[in-house]
This record gives structure tokens, C-alpha cells and sequence, in this order.
């Protein structure tokens, strides 16, 4: 099991850095000229415009431009947004609260997501099963924004249970609501998988041999069908993890939380390359580990997937 | 170093010349936009919050983002200020601004003001304020609001050299209370030029250790930083004791919170967790002045949306085109369906609030009449090949009203292929710069200081963006840089926007206006359709 997760890590780096290079270029690549861009309607003077190019390397073909990226993050100096704050101080202060939030989102989508699945797959065809199968359309059908203004409107203005945004009040007040926004997609979705794969195993002949055996519902339920139910809920909640991570911009953004997905947004708009690059490095590395995570995951779940 | 060289010999004229500023006690109240306050008792205490987008930076020179200059307003005393009636030059830390002949000015300023931090405010502090900003390998913001001051090429030399001196030579400490500005151009709007948070003084600190002094701020106004820029969160200011100023503040802290989305800010307001929102979105228009009543309130901006024309395309070679062009929009209807008549259908290039401004000044030319427009257009020789509108992506109401301006361009004037060139504002501006647009393009113009001068000169200047240039235009504005009264400035002004507007090298469409809405909490609410924006001193809060 050690070796086999420091081979995984290993070949995070090369990933990394193609993934650097990819998104570098591809910021670089764009024509136009975001010190122009961000004058507006005034043009930049002359004098002004050839220090900020000096400044943000934007003079430099690519290739160069990347390699002092690169040199720079050897160093860790991961550049400087066009505001003049590093981009490690931008980072340092913005992942607590992305983390917060996704580890809310996805708390609620697994054990959510597992109890509405369980109790929707044991009550197959009764109003139970109807009542989540009917919900989770709902859900998934409409737009995130929607859900998150709605819950915004009825839980934070009118009925005064939650902040209406903001981080102020601090974890868990201020991400309970934003989190379960979030992860209202992921959760009809978890819900779904986990009562179809369920459904599926209850009909296998191994439930009907412990069944016959004379073990009790629950311990047929809980220890023989559902860890294997589970391997499907895992791989999608495994990669669910970097994209809740990714994925928090509509949130954020609603929420007025100060996290990555705001961040990048306006980076990526900004065309500020440094930004950009370095949120998608460290969500890349956020991948890497969750994709780690499952695989060493799926071995104690299936004693039949062995790792070495 | 006393002198009395700097003394200006006060001839009569002078005397009268809108240049002149005395001290006025206190700048005088003109009127109150919030009429649903009148009971609130004015005692000074409490706290109240603000709304705000996240600035870049709040350093006077560094930034010239609306969002920054609400608070530097709070947190610097500018030389002068302007009337919130009417915008005419009133000083503020500066105790006269005085000319002879509208190109040396000489500042005077009082002996016992201070900065937060006890460090005297003397005019060296202006000077070192007004030098870093215009040197050009700082790269500050408003590099170029100093570019009429002596010397300001000497700092920014245009084949990208390193400039020789860090100093404007047009700037003279002559003693701690006097600053000589020597123009290299005689300019009657240079005192409004002054009320621009960029003019504002910079204590030694400032220029020590630029980043540290960007997250603290020790300015010289009402109101000093309680605790550091919390990026993104909020930002702090407490009532300063160390002012000695024309405009002590009533309440005791203003709390500034960063949002993101304006909408989530609006919210928060009806939420009642906070209780100033001055950029209400005009999507809600309905819904704000609905729920806060006399609380709401609509304010004029100077900042208009145009259509830029690329001359240097002999198929816009035609003025008659261009007007049938402009006959072809229906302000109007658009500026009603896409931003709930928020926005005013602009009928001159200057907006109402500015002095000067005609009603009507751009007549038939910026109303929509699409029979007149054909017959013009089809005199002008029609139109050839595929008509492209450039815009950025950074609004979606632009490709909204941008579809609306194709509609009627096809259909009152028959032209068929429309395309859109949609892009990123960071690939639309070099494009703008260059030359390079091949057909009309969207941008705004956000007005500096209200003066007509700051619409003609940004705008229609010779190397403006439209390639337009007329020497009897710009013969006129100088002329109204150099004259000595405001009512004679403005009179070449009006000659030279006229000859703008029947030339049309550019398409007037609307003015914005801003919203803003407030709890019932506060009172004494003015905002101010000039530079100042929500008047932070002036908030009384019900404690």
C-alpha cells in the first residue's frame, strides 16, 4: 500500500506541470492586451503601460514567461496579481474558506445523499421512493442560482435562520446554507446512484444466502449489500470532492463568500495569468489527492481490489 | 523659505475670475436628496455600513476606481471639493487655489492641519503626493491626471526610457503653506481637476513603504482606518481626532462590506445588515423603489454609453451617414426595455449635471426618426458590405441593446449583414487603441470633474479613437482652457460641441444614473451626482 501511493504521488508531477504549461499558455495565447483592457476607455500612458508590461513579464515570448513562472515557483513565488498582491497571499487567504465550504457541500451530499438513497431503495415503489425519485428531478433539473437567490430570500431575509451572506459568522453558520446549495445537485445525484446500485444488489445471490443464513435485515442491509452498493457513491464522490472545490464559483459569488471560485472568476476575466495558474495548480493537486483518496478507498471497501 | 515673490498682484479681473476661491466657512448645504428624513434628529454618534465593490487600491494616486474613491473620500481631504447643487469649486484643505493667467496657480494652505498619524499636512506633502503619481515608472492609475503639469513628459518619456528626474517641474514648494503649479498650457478647469482624490496629500509613510500604506491608509479627512483592508471582507474607518477640517463627521465609524455580486448587497439591505447600497442594480429597479419608498433615491452620473465610428473606413467617411445612423436608434424604447429607464436617453454629449449642458443641444440627431434616417441614409449613398459592431462581454446588457441597435439598423435603414464582434475588454481595447475597429464600437465615457472640457478633450481631441480631428475644434477648446471667466469658458465649449455633434464622429446614446437605497437607520443622506458619491460626513445615525 505505501508504494503504491508513492508511485500515485509521483505521478502527480508530471501532471502538474503539464497542466501549469496547458492553462499558462493558454491564458498567454489570447490576443489582446490586459493592461489596456483594464484602463477602460482612457488610454494608458505610454510610460505607465511599458512598466506594467516589464512588471507582469507580458513583454517576454511564452516559453520565457512560463520559465520564470516556473523559477519563481521553485522558490515559491507564485507572481503578483495585477493589483500588486501575491498570489500566495491571495491563495493563503482564500482556500480556508473554499475548503469550508466544499467539506460542508460534500458532507451533506455523502451522508444526505447515502440516507435519502438507502431509505428510497428499501421502500421500492411506496411513496417513499416516489417522494426522493420525484425530488431529486427537481433538484437536478433546476439552475443552482435559482436554489441559491430562493434560499437566500426564504431562509436568510425572511425567516432570519441563516446569514444572508458573507463569512462573518464564522464556520458552521455561515456555510450551512451556501453548503447545502451546493451540494443540492450532488446529493439528488448521490441519492440516485446509491438507491439503483443498492436495488441492484439486494436481488444478488449473496443477499439471498446471508438472507437464508438467518442474519437479520439490518446486518444484511448494512454490512453485505450496502459496502458493495457503495464503490459507484465513492468513485463519483471522490472526484466530487475537487469539483465542489472548483465548481463553488455560482456560490461564492451568491454567497459573497471571499473564496478561490470568486477568485479565479474575476482572474480569469482580467486575463491575469499568475492567478489563474496558481488556483489551477493547487485544484489540480486537489484532484490528484481525491483521486489517491477513492483508490485506497475502493481496497477496503472490495477486498477482491488489491493495491500493490 | 518665506517669500513674498509668490504673492499674484489681485487685479479686479482677477478678483472675478471663477479662479479666485476664498475660503468659505463651511461648504454650504445645497440640498438634501432624502426628503424622508426630516424628523431624524442630527446627533452626532453610531455606526453605520456601506455597501461596496472591492477596490484595487486605496492609495490616492493609485487608483481611480469608483469603488476607491468612496472611500478615500472619507479618508482625504482633497484642495478643493465641489458644491453638491451645482459643482462649482468650493476649498477644502486648501485654503485658496488662485491664478492670473490660468496657467501658474498658486495654492495656499492652512498652517495647522495634520494627518492621522500627527505628521503635518504642508504643501511638500501635495507636492511628493503629486510627483510619485505622475512618475512614470510607478505605474500608478492616475498617471495621467497630471499630465497638464509642467514637466509631466520630462517623467513619462514615450520611447519607455527611464525618466531622468523623479520631481515635476512645474510643482515649487515656495513655503509650508504654498504650492506654485506652473500648467504647460494655460487650463481655466484645473481647480476642479483638484477635487479628484489623486490631489489628495501623501504623508512620508506613503512613499516608505507603498504596499504597507495601500492596506492602511493615513489620510489627512473625517475619517481614519480602524484597522487594516480586510481584502475582500471590509474595510473600517472611525472618526479621526486629530481634524481640524470644514467638514467634522456625525457619526462615530463607517463600516465599509466588500461584496461581489450587487445583488447579494441589496439583499443584505433588505436583510437590514446593512444600510447603504449605492449601486443598487437597475434590474431591480422596481423592486427598490418599491420596498424603500423615500428611501430610494436615482441620482444623475456623468458617465455616457456611446457608439465610436471608425472614420479612417471611407464607408464612415459621410457625416450624413453617421446622423442616419443615430436617427436609426431608438433611445428611447431601448433604454425603457433593457434598463428599466434608469438609464436617460442622452440628447448632448454632456450629461444635465454638468455646467453647460444644453437640453436638446444634439437635436434631431439623437431622436429616433426612422423615415428621416432612410432618406439621409440613402442621400449619403447607402451603405456597402457587412456592418460590424464591436462591444465587450463584460456586460450582458450590452449584447442585449446591441441586438436591439442591429434590429433597427437593419430594418429602417436596410441594412442586411450586421455581425457582432463580441469580445473580452482585454482584447476590445488594444483593438480601440490601435485603429484597428472596422466598424461602430461600444464605450463609455466616466466623467473626471464636471466640466464640459473633460467630455471634449477626452473625447474628441486630435489621436482620439475615431480618428476624427478638426483644427477649428480644438482651436476652441483651447480658447475656453484660456479664458478667464467660467460663463466665457463655456460659451467656446458650446461652439465646439456643436461642431462635435453635426460632425458625429461618435453617437451619443444615453447617460446612466446611479441608485442607491438606505435603512431606515440613517438620515441626512446626500449623494452626490459629482465626485464625492455618498457624503460619509455628513450620515446621521439613529443610536
Amino acid at each position: 500500500m505505501g508504494r503504491f501511493i508513492a508511485r500515485r504521488l509521483m505521478y502527480a508531477v508530471p501532471v502538474l506541470l503539464a497542466t501549469t504549461f496547458l492553462i499558462y499558455s493558454l491564458v498567454f495565447v489570447l490576443p489582446g492586451d490586459p493592461i489596456q483592457g483594464l484602463a477602460g476607455d482612457r488610454p494608458v500612458a505610454p510610460s505607465v503601460l511599458a512598466e506594467l508590461h516589464r512588471r507582469y513579464h507580458l513583454d517576454d515570448p511564452l516559453v520565457v514567461q512560463y520559465a520564470k513562472y516556473l523559477g519563481g515557483l521553485l522558490t515559491g513565488d507564485l507572481g503578483r496579481t495585477f493589483t500588486g498582491e501575491p498570489v500566495a497571499d491571495v491563495l493563503a487567504g482564500r482556500w480556508q474558506v473554499t475548503l469550508r465550504l466544499g467539506l460542508t457541500a460534500w458532507f451533506f451530499e455523502t451522508v444526505l445523499g447515502i440516507a435519502l438513497g438507502v431509505w428510497a431503495g428499501l421502500h421500492r415503489g411506496r411513496w417513499a421512493d416516489g417522494l426522493v425519485l420525484g425530488g431529486t428531478t427537481l433538484v437536478i433539473a433546476v439552475p443552482v442560482f435559482i436554489v441559491g437567490y430562493l434560499a437566500q430570500l426564504t431562509f436568510g431575509v425572511r425567516l432570519g435562520w441563516f446569514p444572508v451572506s458573507g463569512e462573518e459568522a464564522g464556520w458552521p453558520a455561515a456555510y450551512l446554507l451556501p453548503g447545502l446549495v451546493l451540494a443540492s445537485f450532488g446529493v439528488a445525484y448521490v441519492a440516485r446512484l446509491t438507491r439503483s446500485s443498492l436495488l441492484e444488489n439486494l436481488r444478488a445471490d449473496y443477499v439471498r444466502t446471508a438472507d437464508a443464513k438467518g442474519l437479520s435485515r439490518r446486518r444484511v442491509v448494512i454490512v453485505h449489500t450496502l459496502r458493495n452498493s457503495l464503490i459507484p457513491v465513492v468513485t463519483f464522490l471522490g472526484v466530487e470532492l475537487g469539483s465542489l472545490m472548483a465548481g463553488a464559483v455560482v456560490t461564492e459569488y451568491i454567497f459573497n463568500l471571499p473564496g478561490i471560485g470568486q477568485q479565479v472568476f474575476q482572474a480569469i476575466q482580467l486575463r491575469e495569468g499568475p492567478t489563474v495558474v496558481g488556483i489551477t495548480t493547487a485544484l489540480v493537486l486537489v484532484f490528484c489527492l481525491a483521486n489517491l483518496l477513492v483508490d485506497v478507498l475502493y481496497g477496503l471497501l472490495d477486498p477482491r481490489i488489491r493495491h500493490d | 523659505m518665506k517669500t513674498s515673490v509668490h504673492r499674484p498682484v489681485r487685479s479686479a479681473a482677477a478678483l472675478s475670475a471663477l479662479a479666485v476661491l476664498l475660503v468659505a466657512a463651511v461648504p454650504a448645504c445645497t440640498r438634501s436628496t432624502d426628503d424622508g428624513n426630516r424628523d431624524f434628529p442630527p446627533v452626532p454618534g453610531g455606526a453605520y455600513s456601506v455597501a461596496l465593490t472591492e477596490p484595487d487600491h486605496l492609495t490616492p494616486g493609485r487608483t481611480t476606481s469608483s469603488y476607491a474613491l468612496q472611500v478615500l473620500q472619507g479618508l482625504f481631504d482633497t484642495p478643493v471639493t465641489l458644491d453638491p447643487g451645482d459643482g462649482h469649486v468650493v476649498p477644502l484643505a486648501a485654503e485658496s487655489v488662485e491664478s492670473d493667467d490660468q496657467r501658474v496657480w498658486t495654492l495656499k494652505f492652512p498652517a495647522n492641519a495634520v494627518f492621522h498619524n500627527g505628521e503635518p499636512v504642508t504643501a511638500r506633502s501635495f507636492a511628493d503626493a503629486w510627483n510619485a503619481a505622475a512618475y512614470g515608472p510607478n505605474g500608478w492609475d492616475a498617471n495621467s491626471y497630471f499630465a497638464q503639469i509642467d514637466g509631466y513628459a520630462d517623467l513619462n518619456p514615450a520611447d519607455g526610457q527611464r525618466p531622468t528626474t523623479d520631481h515635476l517641474s512645474g510643482l515649487t514648494v515656495l513655503d509650508d503653506t504654498t504650492l506654485r503649479v506652473t500648467l504647460s498650457a494655460p487650463f481655466s478647469q484645473f481647480p476642479m481637476l483638484l477635487a479628484f482624490p489623486a490631489f489628495a496629500p501623501l504623508p512620508r509613510a506613503a512613499l516608505a513603504d507603498p504596499s504597507g500604506y495601500d492596506r492602511h491608509p493615513v489620510g489627512n479627512g473625517p475619517f481614519e482606518m480602524d484597522g487594516d483592508w480586510q481584502h475582500n471582507q471590509r474595510i473600517d474607518l472611525r472618526r479621526a481626532a486629530s481634524y481640524t477640517g470644514a467638514r467634522p463627521p456625525m457619526a462615530d465609524a463607517v463600516h465599509f462590506k466588500i461584496f461581489t455580486s450587487k445583488d447579494t448587497a441589496f439583499t443584505e439591505l433588505r436583510a437590514g445588515h446593512v444600510d447603504f447600497v449605492t449601486t443598487v442594480p437597475a434590474a431591480r429597479a422596481y423592486e427598490a423603489r418599491r420596498t424603500f419608498g423615500r428611501r430610494y433615491s436615482v441620482r444623475p452620473s456623468g458617465t455616457m454609453d456611446y457608439l465610436g465610428l471608425p472614420l479612417a473606413d471611407p464607408r464612415y467617411a459621410n457625416p450624413e451617414l453617421r446622423r442616419a445612423l443615430s436617427m436609426a436608434i431608438d433611445r428611447k424604447g431601448i433604454t425603457r426595455a433593457i434598463y428599466n429607464e434608469v438609464y436617460l436617453p442622452a440628447d448632448s454629449i454632456v450629461a444635465a449635471t454638468i455646467p453647460g449642458h444644453r437640453d436638446g443641444a444634439c437635436g434631431e440627431t439623437c431622436t429616433y426618426q426612422p423615415a428621416k434616417a432612410r432618406e439621409l441614409f440613402d442621400r449619403a449613398g447607402g451603405f456597402t458590405g457587412p456592418l460590424e459592431l464591436y462591444f465587450a462581454n463584460s456586460d450582458p446588457t450590452y449584447e442585449q441593446w446591441m441586438t436591439a441597435v442591429a434590429n433597427e439598423l437593419r430594418q429602417n435603414l436596410g441594412i442586411r449583414d450586421i455581425r457582432f464582434r463580441k469580445m473580452a475588454s482585454a482584447d476590445l481595447g488594444p483593438i480601440l487603441n490601435g485603429g484597428r475597429a472596422t466598424g461602430p464600437y461600444r464605450q463609455n465615457w466616466v466623467v473626471d470633474y464636471p466640466s464640459m472640457q473633460n467630455y471634449l478633450a477626452g473625447l474628441y481631441l486630435r489621436g482620439n479613437r475615431t480618428g476624427w480631428h478638426n483644427p477649428q475644434f480644438d482651436d476652441l477648446l483651447s480658447r475656453g482652457n484660456a479664458a478667464s471667466s467660467a460663463p466665457e469658458s463655456i460659451a467656446y465649449y458650446r461652439r465646439a460641441e456643436d461642431i462635435a455633434l453635426a460632425e458625429l464622429p461618435l453617437i451619443p446614446l444615453w447617460n446612466w444614473r446611479d441608485q442607491s437605497a438606505w435603512s431606515s437607520r440613517v438620515g441626512n443622506v446626500l449623494i452626490d451626482p459629482y465626485a464625492a458619491g455618498l457624503h460619509l460626513d455628513r450620515v446621521t445615525v439613529r443610536h
